[in-house]
């Protein structure tokens, strides 16, 4: 029975020391993470998403607030909650092969064969088995991205969190990982997170979206994703599709007015002024 | 075969390479000319002719190697325990905090006087004439190093130390795993430099209160009036130095495989 709740996230605050002031990123934001199904986070940029997923690894604490995982609080980082990074986080020093065996020799769990074997099976999964003796250094960014996906995969963590790991890669390399990564999930279906600003990204890949507001964040509204699984590229023209993107598109755009505006009065006195004008418009 | 060859030619023959050589030989011819016509400051420098003559006779006298046997040696003493004490210290201050404060005043205090302005000091300070040379060396190549192994130990990505904090590693694990291996390329880099330093040292030192090694031939030919002589000893140091540097600079590539240009 999947559990629904298996991390809460519970009206967490967190403020940082910019300067003289205080600036809040999150606000009594809350949401839950249900047990085996792909929750996409999407927000302005700025919004304070790559901090929450800070707060869910353990990387930082929070003011107020509180997140639980299985009911237990959540102290620090864990092997039960891996993130990859937007930039590659991996070991420059190591080979792809040393990369991807070093979670599960760290946490001296398994013997060493049975690390080996999964270790090959995974890279023959990514397809990089030939580049197994290859430094990060000389590999694309769309090979590092697939052994940093390994290298978290391999230690079967409970949650997986993922932070805009596809951006700055091509459109053609991004659209390639996007439908590798759907394979992936869809096979061993683990809970994930995956933070993103794009929205096709968003629903292509979700069961369900949480939009966050612009700065101090919280979670501003919540899209389930009722398309079958599994997900192929003509879903982007069906109806639900555009259905979906347009609830996105209205929300996420008033947020980034919001953020917009916040950081020049021009610009927000400019977009006031054409509000005004379709106003009236609309009025006539 | 012949690709090779073909290769061979292409660097040797090739237009920087060329360039080079005919820069430095007219400068050479230049010199000789200027030193034989006795041209200004030239007058006094001995010629290439009679440093070459110079050369042939001092290669021949069996003592010449003594005195590169005698500079290697302190310097490979004195960079040696250097690397020894410096790399350990650096890495403990890197991680520790409590340490670290600890031990950065006092560094910091001693590390602007000049390992030359020690020498007094030192041979005041050491029953031996050369422990006090070998401590002076040692202090040039040390600080050098601690600042460097300071330097890359600290300016670790946080990421990987967060990803390696996340799979469970022990802090023996985020030791000589993460840390280690990314602070090397620095560590050599240090060696590098410390190498150079090192070399002006002992150079110097020698000079002072030495009694054998290539500064100590250097000043005793100044002093004994065998000008050819001096330029031999330049020459020896400058080979000497260059040679030390490229070894360290070999075992550097090797130990950071990673580190190899696409």
């Amino acid at each position: 029975m999947a559990n629904p709740n298996l991390l809460v996230v519970n009206r967490i605050s967190k403020s940082f020391n910019l300067g003289p002031a205080r600036e809040s990123v999150l606000d009594q934001c809350s949401f839950t993470l249900e047990e085996g199904r792909l929750t996409v986070l999407i927000g302005p940029s700025g919004c304070g998403k790559s901090t929450l997923v800070n707060v869910l690894a353990g990387y930082e604490g929070v003011d107020a607030g509180e997140v639980r995982m299985l009911g237990e609080p959540v102290r620090g980082p864990g092997s039960d909650r891996l993130v990859v990074f937007q930039e590659s986080a991996l070991f420059q020093w190591m080979t792809t092969y040393q990369n991807i065996i070093y979670g599960p020799t760290v946490m001296r769990k398994r013997p060493r064969d049975e690390i080996h074997a999964d270790a090959m099976r995974l890279l023959e999964k990514i397809g990089l088995t030939e580049f197994k003796d290859k430094y990060p250094g000389q590999l694309s960014g769309g090979m590092q991205r697939r052994a940093e996906l390994a290298r978290a995969m391999i230690a079967n963590p409970k949650i997986m969190m993922l932070d805009e790991p596809f951006r700055g890669l091509d459109a053609m390399t991004r659209d390639l990982m996007q439908e590798y990564f759907l394979r992936l999930y869809e096979e061993r279906r683990q809970t994930v997170l995956f933070v993103t600003s794009e929205i096709d990204e968003a629903i292509f890949l979700a069961d369900r979206v949480l939009i966050m507001s612009n700065r101090p964040g919280h979670i501003k509204h919540i899209i389930e994703i009722d398309l079958p699984r599994p997900r192929t590229a003509d879903i982007f023209t069906s109806q639900a599709y555009l259905k979906y993107k347009q609830e996105a598109l209205e929300v996420l755009h008033a947020e980034a007015v919001k953020a917009f505006s916040a950081g020049s009065k021009a610009a927000a006195d400019f977009l006031a002024g054409y509000a005004a004008q379709e106003e009236n418009a609309s009025k006539q | 075969m012949a690709a090779v060859a073909m290769k061979l030619r292409k660097t040797i023959f090739s237009a920087t390479v060329v360039r080079g050589v005919v820069s430095i030989v007219s400068l050479l011819v230049l010199w000789e000319v200027g030193s034989r016509l006795h041209f200004l400051f030239l007058a006094s420098v001995p010629a290439p002719s009679e440093v070459l003559s110079s050369l042939d006779k001092i290669i021949r006298n069996g003592k010449f190697w003594n005195d590169w046997l005698a500079s290697y040696w302190r310097v490979a003493e004195g960079f040696i325990a250097a690397q020894i004490i410096g790399v350990p210290l650096g890495l403990a201050m890197a991680m520790n905090r409590n340490f670290y404060n600890f031990v950065f005043s006092p560094l910091e205090v001693l590390r602007p006087i000049p390992p030359l302005a020690w020498v007094p000091t030192a041979i005041i300070f050491w029953p031996t004439t050369e422990l006090s040379i070998a401590f002076v060396i040692f202090l040039g190549a040390f600080f050098t190093v601690v600042l460097n192994v300071l330097g890359g130990a600290r300016n670790i990505d946080e990421r990987m130390l967060r990803a390696a904090a996340s799979f469970g590693s022990r802090k023996s694990d985020i030791f000589w795993k993460i840390i280690l291996p990314s602070t090397l390329p620095s560590i050599f880099t240090g060696m590098a430099v410390g190498m150079g330093i090192t070399w002006e040292v002992v150079v110097a030192a020698e000079m002072i209160a030495g009694k054998s090694g290539l500064g100590y031939l250097t000043w005793a030919s100044y002093v004994g009036g065998n000008y050819p002589q001096i330029i031999v000893g330049m020459i020896s140091i400058g080979i000497a130095g260059y040679l030390s540097s490229a070894l360290i600079r070999f075992i550097g590539k090797k130990a950071t495989p990673w580190q190899r240009q696409q």
